[in-house]
């Protein structure tokens, strides 16, 4: 490590497209193209917390496997630790998985029901540290599974005997145990109740603050990404409309879109919530099979005007580290 | 408000976890295994289908008599000497070539039996792994491989069957051909229909993500969730392998002389049941019915105990 200042994750004008099968179409129809993810830009630091916020569809979980390079990428870069990951093979890639972790969004699902956990947290050892003993990997998980609060007598244990909320815990062990660099969570409190959200959010910011692991933090509630992230990206239709440091995205949103977003976070309070201003959107997000031209959001933008039509708004610095992709603002 | 720590197991945990035995787990597998004891039907089945193999392999054993040797006192008057009989050791009676028909009934098991698990056993092997590749693979592979499939489910396997035993002459190794050509089709589009539903599960994912190889994934991740339905599914073929070596059998196509089988020897009995030998029909007929119900009970036992909906 030369410089701690240098991001270990740099993005670049990040595609992805899907071909989509039109229904009924011939075999040999050409297949229309889905974009995902288009034109993404981003930079991650060692130790930071990236929100990405978003409604649902709008790329944000491609955009982590596309950085993880699970899904095949149709142009752009993503640079790792001064590495380009796009385009290396599978044993190349392999090396690099080891520095970046995922966390999924249903606890249950993302643990392989016929295994323990302990041989579901041994297994990105056994993977990457093939030479290790099994008493050396047994006391790693046991020792892992401690620092995530899971008992770790239990190892023997079945997934369905835990709760959802430990079942995340067990997750993120299985995430912990190589000491990645970028652990991506990809809506890792989306499908826990509230009191149980809080609890993996505190542990995700208590192991960030012991091994200084960088966070991509996928959620579309807005309050839990404030809470955690330094900063904050907001997609629309796979298009970064706005990336800013976390307070001042909630403090003074500069994006039509981001200021919608954040009016419909509800307040805790009775009275100010039916005092409080909402932006509603109409109309439905637009398919990403077939975009608006120019900016992807003037069909549902409350300020829109012809020229938004004509070009692609570029994402412009207004300072402060807060970047705008809109013409108007 | 008192002040909680959001998780009391915390600061306890290494002086506890020190202190306890690591816990035994309860596997799906284990769950599955002790519904499978609960069911009361199946396990008589498997009480009565092993008393069936016990037959099959030292049922010889307890007879005097061989399956070959000619009864020629008997021979041309079985209708009334050739009753079973505890007293002269032809429990069974004789058949209508005034032969032990208990030593009969004991080879035609045999050879049912071995259909049915042989035949079986090759439509799983080959079943599973083309419909374990189809799914995991994927897109115009899969595509090519499933139509394949369509078109061969599409012709009737019995005119394919009885035509290849015409053509090719009547033996047991055609009727191996014939039978194993058709049983895998199916088994292949239930694994491959398992495998699809299996690969997009997040575990799956999160293996890729870590970068486990492919080949690793499928035997760790994929079969071992795969395996309920092939059990299940393989306990079911077994009696259908039955029923149709011996609808074949039946029809005089299948399983020859000297060799016999369930079907073959229903078939013999069902020529002379006019002239009052029933015990030529009704004894082979009870071993078919009884082993093929306690394939089914076994089978529906098996489901019951292993299916996901079920956890």
């Amino acid at each position: 490590m030369k410089d701690m200042t240098a991001p270990i994750l740099s993005v670049d004008d990040l595609k992805v497209w899907f071909d989509v099968k039109m229904p009924g179409a011939w075999p040999w129809t050409k297949p229309r193209k889905l974009k995902a993810v288009d034109g993404v830009s981003f930079t991650l630091n060692p130790g930071e917390t990236l929100g990405i916020v978003g409604e649902s569809g709008c790329g944000k979980s491609t955009l982590a496997r596309a950085v993880m390079q699970m899904v095949p990428v149709e142009a752009g870069n993503v640079v790792w630790l001064g590495e380009e990951l796009v385009g290396l093979d599978v044993g190349q890639m392999r090396r690099h998985r080891k520095e970046m972790q995922m966390i999924f969004q249903d606890p249950l699902a993302s643990l392989n029901p016929r295994m323990t956990i302990g041989q579901i947290v041994a297994e990105p050892l056994k993977t990457h540290f093939p030479g290790l003993s099994g008493a050396e990997m047994k006391a790693k998980v046991r020792e892992v599974l401690d620092t995530v609060g899971i008992l770790p007598n239990l190892v023997n244990r079945y997934p369905h005997e835990f709760s959802g909320g430990q079942c995340q815990r067990i997750g993120i062990a299985r995430a912990l145990v190589v000491n990645p660099r970028l652990i991506i969570c990809d809506e890792p409190v989306s499908a826990l109740d509230v009191s149980i959200q809080a609890q993996v959010i505190n542990l995700l910011m208590k192991l960030q603050e012991e091994t200084g692991v960088a966070l991509i933090f996928i959620a579309h509630d807005l309050s839990v990404v404030k809470h955690i992230s330094d900063r904050v990206m907001v997609l629309y239709l796979g298009n970064v409309m706005e990336i800013a440091p976390a307070d001042r995205l909630y403090a003074n949103p500069l994006h039509p879109y981001t200021e919608a977003l954040i009016s419909a976070v509800p307040i805790p309070d009775p009275e100010l919530e039916k005092a409080k201003p909402v932006m509603l959107l109409d109309q439905d997000l637009p398919s990403p099979l077939n975009p608006p031209s120019g900016c992807v959001f003037r069909t549902r933008c409350p300020i829109a005007e012809p020229r938004c039509a004509e070009v692609k708004p570029p994402l412009a610095d207004k300072g402060a580290g807060q970047e705008v992709a809109c013409l108007l603002r | 408000m008192t002040n909680v720590t959001l998780n009391p197991q915390q600061p306890r945990t290494a002086e506890m976890a020190a202190r306890m035995d690591e816990v035994k787990g309860r596997s799906l597998w284990a769950d599955a295994r002790a519904r499978f004891l609960r069911n009361k039907a199946a396990m008589v089945s498997i009480f009565v289908l092993a008393l069936v193999v016990l037959f099959a392999f030292f049922g010889q054993h307890l007879s005097a008599f061989d399956n070959e040797t000619i009864d020629w006192d008997v021979l041309g008057n079985v209708e009334v000497l050739g009753k079973p009989s505890l007293a002269n050791g032809h429990y069974f009676g004789f058949d209508e070539s005034g032969r032990d028909l208990y030593t009969r009934v004991v080879q035609g098991t045999r050879v049912s039996l071995m259909v049915g698990v042989i035949g079986a056993a090759i439509a799983v092997i080959v079943g599973t792994t083309y419909g374990a590749v189809a799914g995991f693979v994927g897109g115009r592979v899969d595509s090519i491989m499933m139509r394949f499939v369509d078109i061969a489910l599409s012709i009737p396997y019995m005119f394919v069957l009885i035509l290849l035993l015409v053509v090719f002459g009547r033996s047991i190794g055609m009727l191996f051909v014939g039978i194993g050509l058709t049983a895998w089709l199916d088994m292949s589009r239930i694994v491959r229909g398992q495998t699809l539903s299996i690969k997009n599960k997040e575990y799956i994912e999160a293996a890729v993500a870590t970068g486990v190889p492919w080949f690793i994934i499928i035997h760790r991740h994929v079969v071992p969730n795969l395996m309920g339905v092939v059990v299940v599914y393989a306990t079911l073929l077994v009696p259908q392998m039955i029923l149709t070596e011996s609808f074949i059998s039946f029809l005089g196509l299948g399983v020859q002389e000297p060799l016999t089988s369930w079907g073959a020897l229903i078939s013999e009995g069902v020529s002379t049941m006019n002239y009052g030998m029933l015990w030529q029909l009704f004894i082979p007929l009870g071993f078919f019915v009884v082993s093929i119900f306690a394939f089914f009970f076994i089978g529906d036992g098996l489901r019951d105990a292993l299916d996901p909906k079920d956890r």
